[in-house]
């Protein structure tokens, strides 16, 4: 009978691992959903911060000037609840202000403007990157958070379900 | 920044995947930037300063064919010291899920990581039972790039998520700057195909099967068909018609290519399938060869529906003489679509890419550390 309790042993003990394994594994997708959260926070900043100094550079007629420096105000703010709205509401300002191309290579050509441009396209594209980074990693997570092992074990303890982040991200043709 | 790079892959090899990290690696150094390449090769190889050798490469049948892979705990652990001495800022691999130096980076490796998918020929059933072993380290990565947008939809498949889509690049002016070449001139229009002779693929057998009907309506046009293979077993499909007007170059290096692209009438590309992106396609634009090619999902993306070159029904060697016939035929045409594909290809530069894989990096390492090792 002996070797029965050496089996069983040796089976618990490689659940244990098992299980020790996976909650590394989750709690690494935690720290990673973190991070790509921050970054994608500090991604949205910095475009909102892009179309601010745009906003107040004098480049745009005063009637655009004045739509981007609300929807920037808006997202800035940081309202909760909306959130997501007020960063989309930015995109579609953006789109909605310099979505003519041709118009844009013109502007560019003014002293100091293609520095703000490239700065502002730089960030738009990044907040999409962000974006989608960030999202890559929520839906990892969720996908081995739902399975039968991590849920039965409480392998991830009372960390928040993450949840992907749904905003607007078009911006319009500001980078070459 | 300091980025260490990973190619399954050995370099002495020629290939779309070994191409684009030596592309990559030195555009990374034209921006600034530190850069390592890891990648199977001997100590001996003549390699770029930026190289670092993992081992040597052993031939292995991997996913429908030969691949030459690195692994093994040799090559483990040159990667294992390559990731503690490099402190890296950012870790980019290439083919995260092929079982050669990259898996082992992948495994070994923590931080901010950057997955590029190439291949878009993953076989689904192998691929399902894989994919639940890879999972643990596709978790890994912090961003994934797909170069098409095949290989996008098979890592999707695969393990779902939201894929950034970053082409394949090459450096544009090496090839406008090549002038048609005396050398390659024909009287009837000088015909181009690049391409393995002997994989079937490739589609040489159509372009080969429509070229008789092309020589009556043209005759004094020229073949010249560059690639790997067996000549001699090439030659013998040959219809009788067109033995004096085909040339087989066999492999030929890059200037060749490029100046055999620039002098081309037509550059014509039959292939029958397993294409994901086509960057040939885009040598060929760039070297100002009008393109005539299947009508293959990758090529008409990167032909842009047939705006920037001429697309027939893949397979078809009756469309693919008249196609051709008649775009000899027309100048004027040429002309425009030399035009217009001239300037889309600026969108491959590596000038556009490599900024746009730094956005990568820069977005991911924000409040990440270095990479390190696997504690």
């Amino acid at each position: 009978m002996e070797w029965l309790l050496v089996v069983v042993v040796l089976l618990l003990a490689a659940f244990g691992v098992l299980l020790s394994w996976t909650a590394g594994r989750v709690d690494r997708l935690h720290h990673r959903v973190n991070t790509a959260r921050s970054g994608l926070e500090a991604q949205l900043m910095h475009r909102s911060g892009a179309a601010l100094e745009l906003a107040a550079a004098g480049l745009l007629d005063p009637a655009r000037s004045l739509v981007l420096l609300d929807a920037a105000h808006h997202a800035r703010a940081r309202e909760p609840g909306d959130r997501e709205q007020a960063e989309s509401d930015l995109s579609a300002a953006l789109v909605a202000a310099l979505g003519d191309p041709e118009e844009i290579a013109e502007l560019q050509r003014q002293p100091g403007a293609a520095e703000l441009f490239r700065e502002l396209g730089d960030a738009c594209r990044k907040v999409e990157l962000a974006r989608r980074f960030h999202n890559d990693v929520v839906t990892s997570t969720r996908s081995l958070r739902g399975r039968p092992l991590v849920r039965w074990f409480r392998l991830a303890g009372h960390a928040e379900l993450p949840s992907t982040v749904e905003l607007d991200d078009s911006w319009p043709p500001v980078l070459p | 920044m300091r980025v260490g790079l990973v190619c399954p892959y050995s370099l002495d090899v020629p290939g779309g995947v070994q191409n684009h990290t030596r592309d990559l690696s030195e555009a990374l150094i034209d921006l600034g930037h530190e850069v390592s390449l890891i990648a199977p090769a001997d100590e001996d190889d003549q390699l770029p300063g930026y190289v670092v050798p993992a081992g040597r490469a052993v031939p292995v049948p991997y996913n429908g064919s030969v691949a030459r892979l690195a692994f093994g705990p040799l090559s483990a652990a040159r990667v294992r010291r390559w990731l503690s001495d490099g402190r890296f800022d950012v870790l980019h691999i290439h083919e995260p899920a092929v079982p050669s130096v990259s898996l082992l980076a992948l495994w070994a490796a923590e931080g901010p990581i950057v997955g590029t998918f190439h291949s878009a020929m993953l076989r689904s059933r192998a691929m399902l039972a894989a994919s639940s072993i890879l999972r643990p380290s596709m978790e890994k990565l912090s961003a994934r790039i797909a170069v098409s947008e095949h290989a996008r939809a098979t890592l999707v498949q695969h393990f779902g998520g939201e894929p950034v889509i970053i082409p394949n690049g090459l450096y544009v002016d090496r090839f406008a700057a090549t002038r048609p070449s005396p050398r390659w001139a024909s009287p009837g229009g000088t015909l181009v195909f690049l391409g393995r002779i002997d994989e079937p693929r490739k589609g040489l057998a159509t372009l080969l099967e429509a070229f008789p009907a092309i020589i009556r309506s043209r005759p004094g046009v020229h073949l010249y068909v560059a690639g790997r293979g067996d000549v001699s077993a090439a030659r013998e499909m040959v219809p009788r018609e067109g033995v004096g007007s085909v040339t087989f170059l066999g492999l030929v290096d890059d200037a060749t290519r490029a100046d055999l692209l620039a002098s081309a009438d037509l550059y014509v590309a039959p292939n029958l399938g397993g294409e994901s992106f086509g960057i040939i396609l885009v040598e060929a634009m760039a070297a100002g060869a009008p393109v005539l090619a299947s009508d293959l999902p990758a090529f008409r993306r990167v032909l842009d529906g047939g705006e920037l070159g001429t697309l027939f029904p893949t397979g078809d060697p009756a469309a693919l003489s008249r196609a051709a016939v008649d775009l000899l035929e027309d100048d004027v045409r040429r002309g425009r679509v030399r035009k217009a594909a001239a300037v889309a290809v600026r969108r491959y530069d590596w000038s556009a890419l490599s900024a746009d894989i730094v956005r990568v990096y820069q977005t991911i390492r924000a409040g990440a550390g270095l990479v390190g090792e696997e504690a």
